[in-house]
C-alpha cells in the first residue's frame, strides 16, 4: 500500500482516490449512488411495515400474527371454501340423485362427468393413463372399451371404486383368484389349452384335447364359450381385449402363474360425490353398460345406500384423506 | 528419511483401515468408496517412496516456489486445470440430464438415471467447477493483495488434493446411489467429515496468509473470500449433522426431523448460493475486474456497505424456499422480507463491478475478457433482481416447483458464475504458465457468443416453461374443476425442454473452445490471427494521389 497524496484525483472520472493500493488496484472515494441508497431505504421501510402487517416475529409460544390477521392456511381455506360454494348446488344434486338415474338428467350427468374427469386426472391417470387407455404391459385395464371384468353399469363401477379389487383395505372388495396351473398341466396340455383359448376369439385352431381340458379346468369361471362372468370377475376370453396381452407366451404365463392385479378402494380417500362423478366419467368413456332391466344385481345395495346417506354433506374432493 | 518413513507409515495405515472397512462394509457403495480411498493411499505410498530425495522432495511432489521472492502458484495452476476439467464434466452431465427430460428413454437404470446424474451435475458445476475456481483464485488473490506467500504451503496442497478426493467420493457416490437426500448436500456422513477437515485446512491457509500480509489493510476481495470460507464451514457442519447407521456403512439419519430438517436444509441451500456462488465469486470479481480493466474500484464506501449488508441479510433469506409449506407463516414472512431487502446489497456488487469500467468502457469492444466480465455482472444483476421477485409469496405461488426456478438458477450459474470464472481462467492461464498471451483471443470471442446465446436459450425457454407449468397446474375450468393432469403439463413442455437442451449444447460448445484454447496456451502455442478490435491502417497508402508531371 502506498499512502500517497489523499487529494489525488482519477482523471477519467474526476473522483478522488481513497489512497489504498493492493497489487496495483486502487479505490475511488465515490459516495454511495443516491438511487441505490434510497431504494435500499425503501425496501427496509417496506420490510418494517410488512412484518407488522403479517405474521413475522417468533415469540415463545408462537409467532406474532400480524395486524391483518392473514395466515396461509386461512387463505387456502377461504379459496377452497369459495370453490366449494361454486360447486355446492351441483354436489348436492348429485348426492341426492341415485347414480343410475344420473343419465336421465343430461345436464347433471355432464357436470358429473366434468368433475369425474378432473378427479381422474389427479387420482387415476397414474395407472389407467391420461386417456384411460390402461397399460397392457402392467395389466392396468383399458377403461375406454366395453369389456368389463366386474361389470360396467354406473353402480358396478361405483362399487369397484369404493371397494377396489383385491384391496386389503376393504372387506367387501371385489376378489377372485385364478388358480395356478404350474405342475398340473403338462407342456403339451398347456399348448392345447392355449390353442383353445386363442380359438375362442377366432385366432388359430383348437383341438379336441384342448376343448376337453378347457371344459374341465376353465369353463366354470370363464364359461363354455369364453364369455366370462362379471359376477365372478372372470374375464371374457372370446374377444380381442386382453388384460395381460394376447401373445401365446403371455397367455401361457398367465395360466401357469396368474397375475392378480390390485386396485385400491377409494371409499376412505374420496368423498361419495367424487366417486359418483368418477363412475360417471369412466362410464362415459365409451363402454358404459345400462343396468339390467330386471332387479339390479344383489351386488351390494346396502353399501350404496350407506354412501348416499353419507353424501348429504358434500366434501371437498380429495380433501378428506385419513 | 524419518519423515518419509513416517509418511509411508501413515499411508500404509490408511490403506489398512480402508481395506478393513471394505471387508466389514454394510453396503456395496460404502465398499467402493473405501476402495477409492485405499487406491489413493496406495498411490501416495508409491509417490512417497519414489520421491525419496530429501533435497528435491519439496520441489518435486509439492513443487514449492524456488525462493521467497516468488508467489506460491503451483496449487493455483492445478486448480485452474481442475476447474476446466470439472467444468467440462459438469456441463456434459447437465446436457445429458436436459436430454433425459426431453427423452426419458435416456434414463439408463440404475447408474445413469436422472435421479443420480442430476446431483452429479449440480455438484460437478457448483462444487467441483466453482469450488476449484474459488480455491485457485482465492490462493492467487490473497497472495498478491497481501504481498506474501501462502501460509502453510503443504496444507495448501492438502486442501487441493483433499478437495479432489471429496469430489470423486461425492460423484461416484451419486452414481452408486449413495445420498442423504439433501439438495446440494447429498454426500453421506463420512464424505462430509472429510470435507470438514479439508475446509478447516483451507480456512487455516487463507487466514494464515492474511495474518502474514505485508499490506496494512485487507483488500475487499479477501473480505468476501473469508466470509465465503467461514460461512460455508458453518453451513456445511450444521446441515450435515447426522447419526450414521453403522460406522462401516454409508447410511445415516439427519439430526433434525420434519420441518426443522427442511428449514435447516434450505438455510444451508440458500446460503450455499449466497456465500459460495455470490460472496466467493464477488471476491473474484473484486480482484480480476479492476486488474483486467486497469481501473480503480468505483467506490470504496459502496464496497463496505454492500459487503456488510449482504453478509447480514443473506443468512436469513432461506425460508423463502419453503413458502406455502408446513413451515410457520412467521418464518416464511421473514424469509421473504430479508430476500427483498437483500436486493440492493446484491446490486452493490454489480454497481461496483460495472462502474469500475468508467473510463475504460471502450475495452468492452476490444477486450473479449472484459466483455465476459460485463456480461457476468449483467447476469448477476438480473438474477439478483429475479431472486427477490420470486421470493414474494404471490409470485412464488405461481413459480414454485416449476421450471422457472431452474431458469433462475441457471441465469445466475451460467451467466454470473460461469462467465466470471471463464474470464478469470483466461486472465490466469497466460500469467500462471508465463506465456506472452493466450493461444487465441478470437476464440474467447467465440466462447463469449456461444455461451451468451446458450444462456438466452436456456433462460427464455425455462421462463416460458415455468409460467406455462404454473398456469396449467392452477387452471380451473368454468365447471369448477381442475383442467390439466400433471402429465398434460409435461407434454406441453416438451418443446421447451428441447430448446433448453439446445442452449446447454451451445454453452458446452463454448466451454470446449475454452478447453482447447487453455490447452494450447499451456502447450506454449500462439495462434496467428488478426488482433481484435483493430482495423488495419496502412500509413503509406493513407495520402492523396498527386499527379506527378511526366518527365
Amino acid at each position: 500500500m502506498a499512502d500517497t497524496n489523499d487529494k489525488r484525483v482519477d482523471q477519467p472520472t474526476g473522483t478522488e482516490f481513497v489512497g489504498h493500493e493492493w497489487d496495483g488496484i486502487e479505490e475511488l472515494n465515490t459516495p454511495l449512488p443516491r438511487w441505490w441508497l434510497w431504494t435500499f431505504y425503501a425496501t427496509v421501510i417496506w420490510g418494517v411495515v410488512y412484518v407488522v402487517l403479517y405474521p413475522a416475529w417468533p415469540l415463545i409460544e408462537k409467532g406474532t400474527e400480524g395486524v391483518l390477521g392473514w395466515s396461509s392456511r386461512g387463505e387456502l381455506a377461504e379459496e377452497m371454501a369459495l370453490a366449494d360454494l361454486a360447486r355446492q348446488s351441483v354436489y348436492e344434486q348429485i348426492a341426492a340423485t341415485d347414480i343410475e338415474k344420473l343419465p336421465a338428467s343430461p345436464e347433471l350427468m355432464q357436470q358429473a362427468i366434468a368433475g369425474g374427469s378432473a378427479a381422474f386426472k389427479v387420482n387415476c391417470v397414474q395407472c389407467h393413463g391420461a386417456a384411460a387407455a390402461g397399460f397392457e404391459e402392467y395389466g392396468y385395464p383399458n377403461l375406454n372399451d366395453d369389456d368389463w371384468i366386474w361389470g360396467g353399469t354406473l353402480s358396478d363401477i361405483e362399487y369397484t371404486l369404493v371397494h377396489g379389487i383385491r384391496w386389503e383395505g376393504s372387506n367387501q372388495t371385489r376378489v377372485n383368484y385364478m388358480p395356478a396351473f404350474e405342475g398340473i398341466l403338462s407342456d403339451q396340455e398347456l399348448d392345447s389349452v392355449v390353442d383353445h383359448v386363442l380359438s375362442l376369439s377366432g385366432n388359430g385352431q383348437s383341438s379336441a384335447a384342448g376343448a376337453e381340458l378347457y371344459t374341465n379346468n376353465c369353463s366354470s369361471c370363464h364359461q363354455p364359450a369364453g364369455e366370462g362372468s362379471q359376477l365372478m370377475g372372470s374375464p371374457a376370453l372370446n374377444d380381442a381385449i386382453w388384460l395381460y396381452g394376447d401373445d401365446r407366451a403371455l397367455i401361457r404365463q398367465q395360466i401357469l402363474n396368474p397375475k392378480h392385479g390390485v386396485m385400491p378402494g377409494w371409499g376412505e380417500r374420496l368423498d361419495p360425490v367424487t366417486i359418483k362423478m368418477l363412475a360417471a366419467y369412466v362410464h362415459s368413456r365409451g363402454g358404459g353398460e345400462a343396468p339390467a332391466e330386471t332387479a339390479p344385481e344383489e351386488d351390494n345395495p346396502e353399501s350404496i345406500a350407506t354412501m348416499a346417506d353419507a353424501s348429504d354433506a358434500p366434501a371437498v374432493e380429495g380433501d378428506d384423506q385419513p | 528419511m524419518e519423515a518419509v518413513v513416517g509418511r509411508l507409515g501413515i499411508w500404509a495405515l490408511v490403506l489398512l483401515v480402508a481395506i478393513a472397512a471394505i471387508a466389514g462394509a454394510q453396503d456395496s457403495g460404502f465398499a467402493v468408496h473405501m476402495g477409492i480411498i485405499a487406491a489413493v493411499a496406495l498411490i501416495l505410498m508409491i509417490v512417497t517412496a519414489r520421491n525419496y530425495d530429501p533435497v528435491g522432495k519439496a520441489q518435486s511432489i509439492f513443487k514449492m516456489p524456488t525462493g521467497p521472492s516468488r508467489y506460491d502458484d503451483d496449487v493455483i495452476r492445478w486448480g485452474v486445470i481442475a476447474t476446466v476439467f470439472w467444468g467440462m464434466a459438469g456441463f456434459l452431465a447437465g446436457l445429458f440430464i436436459a436430454l433425459q427430460m426431453a427423452f426419458p428413454e435416456l434414463n439408463f437404470e440404475p447408474y445413469l438415471s436422472f435421479g443420480r446424474v442430476r446431483p452429479l451435475h449440480t455438484s460437478a458445476v457448483v462444487f467441483a467447477f466453482g469450488g476449484n475456481a474459488l480455491i485457485a483464485t482465492s490462493f492467487y488473490v490473497v497472495q498478491r493483495t497481501c504481498r506474501t506467500q501462502l501460509a502453510f504451503p503443504t496444507l495448501a496442497r492438502f486442501v487441493f488434493w483433499g478437495y479432489q478426493l471429496f469430489i470423486v467420493l461425492a460423484a461416484t457416490g451419486y452414481l452408486l446411489g449413495i445420498t442423504q437426500s439433501k439438495e446440494y448436500a447429498e454426500p453421506e456422513w463420512y464424505v462430509d467429515l472429510w470435507l470438514t477437515i479439508v475446509w478447516l485446512a483451507y480456512l487455516a491457509v487463507f487466514v494464515g496468509t492474511i495474518v502474514r500480509r505485508h499490506e496494512p489493510h485487507i483488500y475487499v476481495a479477501n473480505w468476501f473470500f473469508l466470509a465465503f470460507i467461514i460461512t460455508v464451514a458453518m453451513l456445511h457442519v450444521v446441515n450435515n449433522l447426522a447419526v450414521p447407521v453403522s460406522m462401516l456403512g454409508s447410511r445415516s439419519y439427519s439430526a433434525f426431523a420434519g420441518v426443522q430438517d427442511a428449514l435447516t436444509q434450505w438455510w444451508y441451500g440458500h446460503n450455499a448460493v449466497g456465500f459460495f456462488l455470490t460472496a466467493g465469486f464477488l471476491a473474484m470479481m473484486y480482484y480480476f475486474v479492476p486488474k483486467q480493466a486497469e481501473r480503480p474500484i468505483y467506490s470504496y464506501r459502496l464496497s463496505i456497505i454492500h459487503f456488510w449488508s449482504l453478509i447480514f441479510l443473506y443468512i436469513w433469506a432461506g425460508p423463502h424456499h419453503l413458502h406455502y409449506t408446513a413451515l410457520p407463516d412467521w418464518a416464511q414472512t421473514l424469509g421473504m422480507v430479508f430476500s427483498i431487502v437483500l436486493w440492493m446489497p446484491s446490486w452493490g456488487g454489480m454497481i461496483n463491478g460495472l462502474m469500475t469500467l468508467n473510463g475504460a468502457w471502450d475495452k468492452v469492444r476490444t477486450d473479449p475478457i472484459i466483455r465476459m466480465m460485463v456480461m457476468a455482472l449483467a447476469f448477476y444483476g438480473m438474477s439478483t433482481f429475479e431472486g427477490p421477485m420470486l421470493s414474494i409469496k404471490a409470485v412464488n405461488s405461481l413459480s414454485h416447483y416449476t421450471d422457472w426456478t431452474i431458469g433462475h438458477v441457471h441465469s445466475g450459474a451460467l451467466g454470473w458464475n460461469g462467465m466470471i470464472t471463464f474470464a478469470c481462467v483466461y486472465y490466469l492461464v497466460p500469467r500462471l504458465w508465463n506465456r506472452e498471451r493466450l493461444y487465441s483471443m478470437r476464440m474467447i470471442n467465440w466462447h463469449f457468443w456461444l455461451a451468451t446465446l446458450g444462456i438466452v436459450f436456456y433462460a427464455a425457454s425455462m421462463w416460458v416453461a415455468g409460467i406455462t407449468q404454473g398456469l396449467m397446474w392452477r387452471e380451473y375450468g368454468s365447471d369448477g374443476f381442475l383442467v390439466n393432469s400433471f402429465v398434460d403439463t409435461v407434454a406441453a413442455l416438451h418443446p421447451m425442454y428441447l430448446m433448453r437442451a439446445f442452449g446447454g449444447l451451445l454453452y458446452l460448445s463454448g466451454a470446449i473452445i475454452m478447453t482447447y484454447n487453455v490447452w494450447m496456451t499451456i502447450a506454449g502455442r500462439l495462434r496467428e490471427e488478426a488482433p481484435m478490435g483493430e482495423t488495419r491502417h496502412d500509413e503509406a497508402a493513407d495520402r492523396p494521389i498527386v499527379a506527378e508531371p511526366a518527365e
